[in-house]
């Protein structure tokens, strides 16, 4: 069936969104450092290099449990630039206002981005504003883009994962995707479920300071820890053996994934980061990434491995074995 | 999580497999019908822990995967019609009807919502007087009562725009008629827990009695589904054959009464279109006369040409557990989530889903 329109599924980070990006907007956009495709692009001038990144945000609602739209702007581009291994320096921000938006909101999300900002060690050094109709946005939208440093010696990249390496991260999955559901009109859950949204700056910079083998760094956001894996395991041409045993989720979220009928490898996270870690120095970086509040209940989840290139598959509890495949769609509640 | 990690215990399911293996003799196939039980076995990896002796198929419970594309062309000339507010679960959304989806139809203007429950849906008409809103009534025995409660208290609200497009289907008969016509060999069936919360084990004596089938009601976790298997290979070895409930924990023998009553006082019997099964007598529901105000067939002629599916799509036979998904053609390279021929491939809850997510070939 020929899909004609945008469909909500091309913006769910999944199958359709990669399908989307590879068939109509790299045909027009393609050079070799976009083509690359990880979470920031790297720039060389002589002897500095430098990640640059963009992203834009439309949580609804703006307000949620653990954060609001205005961190999660500052959060989410922060933490593309460390995942490559970067120090941000600068953002830039743009806001597409709809009109009637109240100022008192405005005013707490921009205290809430001057405090992530200031968490984070980044500054806002440009910024724009735009104003449309009532009904043409939903409040407010946020674009931020960022500029970060990278260090000598670092080489981070999701091309990099390495048969052997094993699979670090640092806290349960999913709280973000649920505590934003959970205030969503029509579902009526009650839960003490916070969003994980915070900067990982900090603790990827632990992390760097004891081991240079860090291959691959990935905060897992929309399309969850599946998408990200499978994603690695692509540009790697490597597999990667997941242990159900081994994954870290709040009990609260596992009961919300399975009212709804979801999935908590697929459910986003905000400040989670997979590290694939070569295997010599797993300990040492799980270790460091233990001692940061943001690491305290870090983790090995799984390895990499040469067989089934491409593949993410999951040792499961009961000791089967299943693939997981990238996110396809929305992921959509169940009928029954 | 409690009344879960117990039934997703390696050592506990390591011992009942040991069991399985031990009494397993004959060759022996058995249905899983509900559409959640083949995603609970495909996720667990359950399929490489039996022995050989042991074949699971997929039967015909899933409840969008059955719903005829004839009733998708006519959710979508709902969502058409000018101010129709169109309540669905989310299931249905990318199901492909003759020539859109719901979702085509949502990105085109169509004003489509995604609902959780069926009283999320009677919200939206308390919200919108003005506007008709149809909740589209897809789902099975565990669905209907919210349904029929639904339309119940509109009718009492005097809400009149709340209208209802019943498409429900009763398993009982859908069984029935894949018995009836012997084209596919099954020995036992896993019977769906949740639909018999509802309709208690009654129904199943006629598979027992009238086409000698072993039944087992199960649970929807690993143990749960190792268990009811343990269960069917035992009736098996020891020639018995008779109704059993593994999943003790949520289903009595009568059933729920009250939300059999319910269902009884807003819906009558009816005939129903299956995809892949075609027309079964009394497999489907439609409002009795007291709510007919209710029934969206009374507000907009519904009738539609008859449903085109796609060339070559196959599920219709792996509805019935003729064929299993790889063996279509259009399987994987043309067919899959992103972009589905078939209901089989978009519902979470589809064989082919299944298969294509979680199968490793």
């Amino acid at each position: 069936m020929k899909t004609e329109r945008i469909q909500m599924d091309h913006g769910a980070g999944g199958r359709a969104s990669h399908d989307l990006v590879a068939k109509t907007f790299m045909p027009a956009l393609a050079n070799p450092i976009l083509s690359e495709l990880n979470d920031s692009a790297l720039l060389n001038f002589q002897d500095v290099r430098l990640a640059m990144s963009t992203d834009s945000y439309v949580v609804d609602p703006i307000f949620f449990p653990g954060g609001d739209i205005g961190s999660l702007a500052v959060h989410g581009t922060v933490n593309d630039l460390a995942m490559r291994g970067a120090q941000p320096c600068y953002l830039s921000v743009g806001f597409i206002l709809e009109e009637g938006l109240e100022i008192d909101d405005l005013e707490r999300l921009l205290a809430s981005m001057a405090e992530a900002a200031r968490d984070a060690g980044v500054q806002v050094v440009a910024a724009d504003t735009k104003v449309v109709e009532r009904g043409k946005a939903d409040r407010i939208f946020i674009n931020t883009a960022g500029v970060g440093v990278i260090a000598p010696g670092v080489d981070v990249a999701g091309q990099n994962a390495k048969s052997g390496d094993l699979v670090l991260i640092n806290g349960p999955v999913g709280d973000h995707g649920i505590a934003v559901l959970s205030t969503r009109e029509g579902l009526s859950f009650q839960t003490e479920i916070q969003s994980d949204s915070a900067p990982l700056n900090g603790l990827v910079n632990d992390m760097l300071e004891v081991s240079r083998n860090i291959h691959v760094l990935r905060d897992p956001t929309r399309g969850g820890i599946a998408t990200a894996l499978n994603e690695v395991a692509n540009q790697s041409a490597v597999g990667i053996e997941l242990e159900e045993s081994s994954l870290p989720v709040r009990p609260e979220v596992n009961a919300a994934c399975e009212m709804l009928g979801l999935d908590p490898l697929y459910v986003a996270n905000e400040g989670k980061v997979l590290a694939l870690v070569a295997p010599e120095d797993a300990e040492q970086v799980l270790h460091k990434m233990r001692q940061h509040p943001l690491g305290r209940q870090s983790c090995i989840i799984g390895r990499v491995v040469s067989e089934h290139p491409g593949r993410v598959v999951l040792q499961t509890g009961i000791g089967g074995r299943r693939i997981v495949d990238m996110l396809s769609g929305e992921q959509l509640p169940r009928i029954c | 999580m409690k009344y879960q990690d117990e039934y997703r215990d390696p050592e506990l399911a390591e011992k009942i497999v040991m069991a399985i293996k031990q009494k397993s003799r004959r060759r022996v196939r058995f249905m899983e019908v509900c559409g959640t039980h083949t995603v609970a076995i495909f996720r667990s990896g359950l399929k490489e822990l039996l022995p050989e002796t042991i074949t699971l198929i997929s039967g015909p419970g899933c409840p969008v995967c059955v719903t005829a594309s004839e009733d998708i062309d006519r959710a979508i000339l709902l969502c058409r019609q000018p101010g129709v507010m169109v309540a669905t679960f989310g299931d249905l959304m990318r199901v492909p009807g003759s020539d859109s989806s719901l979702q085509q139809e949502k990105a085109r203007g169509a004003d489509v919502r995604m609902v959780y429950a069926s009283f999320d849906a009677l919200e939206l008409a308390r919200q919108h007087r003005d506007r008709p809103v149809v909740m589209l009534g897809i789902g099975f025995e565990t669905t209907i009562p919210t349904i029929a409660a639904a339309v119940h208290q509109a009718n009492q609200e005097k809400l009149d725009n709340f209208l209802v497009f019943s498409a429900h289907k009763l398993l009982p008969p859908a069984m029935d008629g894949l018995l009836s016509a012997e084209e596919v060999h099954i020995d036992g069936f896993l019977c769906p827990g949740h639909v018999t919360t509802i309709i208690g084990t009654n129904p199943y004596q006629t598979v027992v009695d009238r086409y000698g089938k072993s039944c087992v009601i199960s649970g929807f976790e690993p143990v749960d589904v190792l268990q009811s298997i343990q269960m069917l290979v035992s009736q098996m070895e020891e020639a018995r054959c008779e109704v059993e409930i593994q999943y003790t924990r949520a289903v009595r023998p009568e059933g729920n009464p009250k939300a059999r009553q319910i269902i009884e006082e807003v819906f009558e019997p009816a005939n129903a279109t299956w995809r892949g099964l075609g027309s079964i007598p009394g497999s489907g529901l439609k409002l009795r006369d007291q709510y007919r105000a209710h029934a969206a067939e009374s507000h907009y002629d519904l009738r539609v040409p008859p449903g085109q599916e796609m060339p070559g799509c196959r599920c219709g036979e792996v509805l019935r557990g003729v064929c299993t998904p790889p063996e279509c053609a259009l399987f994987r390279e043309r067919c899959n989530p992103a972009n589905p021929y078939g209901p089989c491939m978009v519902s979470s809850e589809g064989t082919c889903a299944a298969y294509y997510r979680y199968h490793q070939e």
